[in-house]
């Protein structure tokens, strides 16, 4: 478990703008009548994406208020789900995987550059431009090291190319997400132009298969 | 080695079109109505001559399941829920499926609800996954455009299919913790029984797959159970998608028959261990939660459930995680019951108090600061957690540790010693001069 608590300083009002709350009426009639509850992890995330990468308790109330749901099943679960910020972060929030697969791959040169370019984890640089915190496996360890970055999932990480990738970003630039290292995805590096007649890499050959 | 002619996933990297018009040129969609019309039982029949197993890790038979559905409605619904919530350490292979053949899954999941009599379909999909949720909410789109899913569709079944996702809770992957979050509550598993088959989603019978298990379905009815089931060893059919991390020259994910030597497929597709096959120390077979196993145990290993349980470990969900001569394999343990310590969802006392208190152990151990005796006290604490909680997590939590104590104990034992040895550095300044 984690313990996680709203943070001291809150915002005096919160609502959805015009298209989220269109957005969220289209996701609450996912579920059947009455289960409007079941809305409620997508409209969190919603909301979190609208205040910019953290979520103010005035809108657990509103999304509580929305869903007819005690005000506690809301605060429960944003304090419940680690993907819920619960304090400001930057406008790049830097999620490190530090669990045993990327931490094998020297995750924690990463978090050294972490450490360098923007604090300690939680902290918001001066520019605010970055926060980052350690999190729990991301799902692509066949990628590993890997951060990812607001949506963004960054891959084959090594200190230099991840240093580049934040410099990037702050400077404005274009920086393209997945494998760093000349990857395609998940598969063997090289591995189009080692297996050229694979079905995996030939369109033909996969046409065929039908 | 797996031939062409027998992959499920022909697009697993990503290198063709993932949409509609290219998934159907791959074979998706092929003769769908024509396997729904063979009937409910049919349908379950074939999965369960394939020997199809889940794919999320436990392995149970993934037709046998299907067959615990009510096959008469008592008023109440039957629902499909697709586990997509992917945060197993070492795990990546469900991701490739969703970003890169989601129209595999999509079909498979009208197919499997279709023999489960269910007309709604859930996916949830980890919070984490964004792109690929994009992607897969895409596919989804086009077959509803396509009017190959939802009311009315050309397959004649009614059918709806909804994506849902979490939002950063490794224990949401268990089934009906994944049901209580779908319902828009703390991710905290349920008591079984009820099993969800009776008791599940909003009451309702429920049956839960894993994404992979979801997707190969359409090709095991397009290709008969006799294909799929002579792929593999018996018992362990089919093909599986393994990933293979950590200490490799090449890590990658890669589809491959059931049963293969673990090394042919470390040296084969993940182009072999760091430093040669001598250089391993020990490999996690399958993700995080399964115990190590060490290198003199793996040159001729069958990755399958049966060959791997006989090792007192498990295939899982196929997430081979290896580990070279220079791993500090407590630090590696001790981190994973972090994990375990940050995921645990603080229901059940031994799971709660038992993750934090074996990390606390293992970061000790892994400075050499304990005591030999701790070794078997933090083993029989690893017991009083196992089989003692309401969900897996606590007995996945203790498998490492088990693990670690039973191959690695030496290791433990050398770097108490070492520090037993050391002279103390004088930390105090002396007074008397």
């Amino acid at each position: 478990m984690s313990v996680r608590r709203l943070a001291a300083e809150q915002p005096e009002a919160f609502a959805f703008s015009p298209d989220n709350l269109k957005w969220a009426k289209g996701q609450i009639a996912k579920f059947p009548g009455g289960r409007q509850a079941s809305a409620v992890l997508a409209l969190l995330w919603r909301a979190q994406e609208q205040c910019g990468g953290w979520l103010p308790e005035p809108a657990l109330r509103y999304i509580a208020d929305m869903l007819g749901m005690a005000y506690i099943r809301v605060y429960e679960n944003a304090t419940f789900y680690t993907m819920f910020n619960l304090a400001p972060v930057g406008r790049y929030y830097v999620q490190l995987c530090g669990t045993t697969p990327c931490w094998l791959r020297d995750a924690d040169a990463l978090k050294s550059v972490c450490r360098k370019m923007i604090g300690a984890p939680g902290h918001v640089t001066e520019d605010g431009m970055f926060s980052w915190s350690e999190v729990e496996c991301l799902g692509a360890c066949v990628n590993a090291p890997v951060v990812q970055i607001n949506k963004d999932y960054y891959e084959d990480l090594t200190p230099e190319s991840f240093e580049r990738v934040l410099n990037d970003l702050r400077d404005g630039k274009k920086v393209k997400p997945g494998p760093q290292n000349g990857r395609h995805s998940s598969e063997p590096i090289g591995f189009k132009a080692a297996h050229p007649d694979s079905i995996l890499v030939s369109e033909t050959k996969a046409d065929e298969r039908r | 080695m797996l031939e062409d002619k027998d992959r499920i996933f022909t697009n697993l990297y990503g290198f063709h079109d993932w949409r509609l018009k290219a998934a159907r040129a791959r074979g998706a969609w092929d003769g769908t109505k024509q396997i729904l019309e063979r009937g409910h039982e049919a349908i379950i029949d074939e999965v369960k001559a394939s020997g199809l197993r889940g794919r999320g890790g436990a392995g149970f038979p993934t037709g046998l399941k299907w067959s615990f559905m009510p096959k008469q409605s008592d008023g109440r619904p039957n629902y499909v829920v697709i586990n997509a919530d992917e945060s197993e350490p070492g795990t990546c292979k469900d991701r490739d499926i969703m970003r890169h053949d989601p129209h595999l899954l999509i079909e498979g999941a009208l197919i499997a609800s279709f023999a489960m009599r269910a007309h709604t379909c859930y996916i949830y999909i980890r919070g984490e996954f964004i792109a690929e949720r994009e992607v897969l909410q895409a596919a989804i789109d086009e077959a509803y455009d396509a009017k190959l899913i939802g009311n009315n569709n050309i397959n004649g079944w009614d059918f709806e299919l909804y994506l849902c996702h979490g939002a950063g809770a490794y224990i949401c992957g268990e089934e009906t913790a994944l049901l209580e979050s779908l319902e828009g509550k703390k991710g905290m598993p349920r008591l079984k029984p009820p099993f969800p088959a009776n008791v599940g989603l909003y009451g309702a019978p429920t049956t839960v797959n894993n994404v992979e298990s979801i997707a190969v379905v359409p090709d095991i009815m397009r290709r008969g159970a006799a294909w799929f089931s002579a792929l593999g060893k018996p018992n362990n059919t089919g093909t599986k998608l393994f990933c293979i991390s950590g200490h490799v020259n090449e890590p990658c994910n890669v589809e491959e028959e059931m049963g293969i030597p673990l090394r042919e497929l470390i040296d084969k597709h993940a182009g072999g261990v760091r430093g040669g096959w001598d250089n391993l120390l020990a490999v996690i077979p399958g993700g995080s939660s399964v115990p190590c196993i060490p290198a003199r145990e793996c040159s001729d290993l069958p990755m399958d459930f049966d060959s791997l349980k006989e090792l007192k470990t498990g295939l899982g969900t196929a997430a081979v995680i290896v580990m070279d001569k220079s791993t500090d394999i407590i630090r590696a343990i001790a981190r994973l019951s972090y994990f375990y310590k940050h995921e645990s969802c603080g229901q059940c006392t031994p799971c709660r108090e038992g993750t934090g208190w074996m990390w606390r152990v293992l970061e000790r151990m892994a400075k050499g600061e304990a005591e030999k005796a701790e070794i078997d006290m933090l083993l029989d604490v690893s017991y009083q957690i196992e089989g003692h909680t309401i969900c897996a997590l606590g007995d996945a939590a203790a498998w490492p540790v088990q693990g670690l104590i039973r191959h690695f104990r030496h290791v433990i034992e050398a770097r108490i010693d070492a520090r037993a040895t050391k002279p103390i550095a004088p930390s105090v300044p002396v007074a008397a001069e």
